[in-house]
């Protein structure tokens, strides 16, 4: 049952994935990654990861895609890659260049990846996680609250339209 | 139970793709929409083996992952928009000024 369950969610995880390199169109490449960063949350769920399952539909599928989609609408990109492209054997190195990356990814998993003791259930969970935020990593927690400061400061300069 | 080593098997795929959307599209905003991809594909890895050592530790980093990513793409889609606003064109080939 949960390799069945696991099959189905690679499936569509790497099809979607497929789908948001291979689309031509943004906005069909930006529903295809909201369809895999959701797949990716059913993922969790499965490693019993729950809060991070809800923080990933609610900070990818739901904010950080929602922008992604207001920015494509904005801009109206989606006629830049109809053209011909004056650099295709350049671009068309990526695959290469990606596949030769898959089989040092899969040797390196088929080494190292032994799944020969049974893994050790995460107690807690949630407050778990919390109890982690909160002593271990506070330092880098609060850090967190600095970098989406500065970031949004750094935003909001950006898109100021100049006054001259 | 799936053993986690299908989760990184997985989580390679997924960042293989993300690399090569990275570098074969030309629009921008698909650019930064496959760097996602290969973030979720390290996250997923992230958790993966936090689920393996039965540690949380795994799951914290992913919260400060999501944190870093979330201010990325702020940034970055600003970015485009400022660099759309002055050309009035999209394509990572017209970005060739600070080339070597």
């Amino acid at each position: 049952m949960n390799v069945v369950v696991f099959a189905l969610l690679a499936a569509i995880a790497v099809g979607s994935a497929l789908g948001l390199v291979l689309k031509r169109n943004a906005i069909h490449g930006a529903l295809f990654l909201v369809v895999n960063l959701a797949t990716v949350a059913a993922l969790y769920l499965t490693l019993h990861a729950e809060f991070l399952a809800a923080a990933q539909v609610i900070v990818y599928a739901g904010a950080i895609m929602v922008l992604f989609v207001f920015a494509i609408m904005v801009l109206i990109p989606g006629k830049e890659e109809t053209g011909p492209d004056p650099r295709r054997p350049y671009r068309l190195l990526a695959l290469p260049v990606g596949a030769g990356l898959l089989v040092e990814l899969a040797i390196i998993v088929a080494r190292r990846g032994g799944d020969s003791a049974a893994p050790a259930a995460i107690p807690g969970g949630v407050e778990a996680i919390g109890r982690l935020l909160f002593t271990d990593y506070l330092f880098p927690f609060e850090l967190t609250s600095v970098l989406l400061l500065a970031a949004m400061v750094g935003v909001l300069v950006l898109a100021r339209r100049r006054a001259d | 139970m799936v053993p986690e080593s299908w989760y990184l098997a997985l989580a390679a795929v997924l960042f293989s793709i993300g690399v090569v959307g990275v570098i074969a599209r030309r629009n921008p905003l698909v650019i930064f929409m496959s760097i996602e991809l290969m973030l979720n594909a390290v996250n997923l890895t992230f958790v993966a083996f936090g689920h393996r050592l039965g540690s949380p530790d795994g799951q914290a980093l992913v919260f400060f992952v999501m944190a870093v990513a979330a201010a990325e793409v702020a940034v970055g889609l600003a970015i485009i928009v400022a660099i759309f606003r002055l050309r009035r064109r999209l394509s990572v080939d017209d970005l060739a000024a600070m080339r070597w």
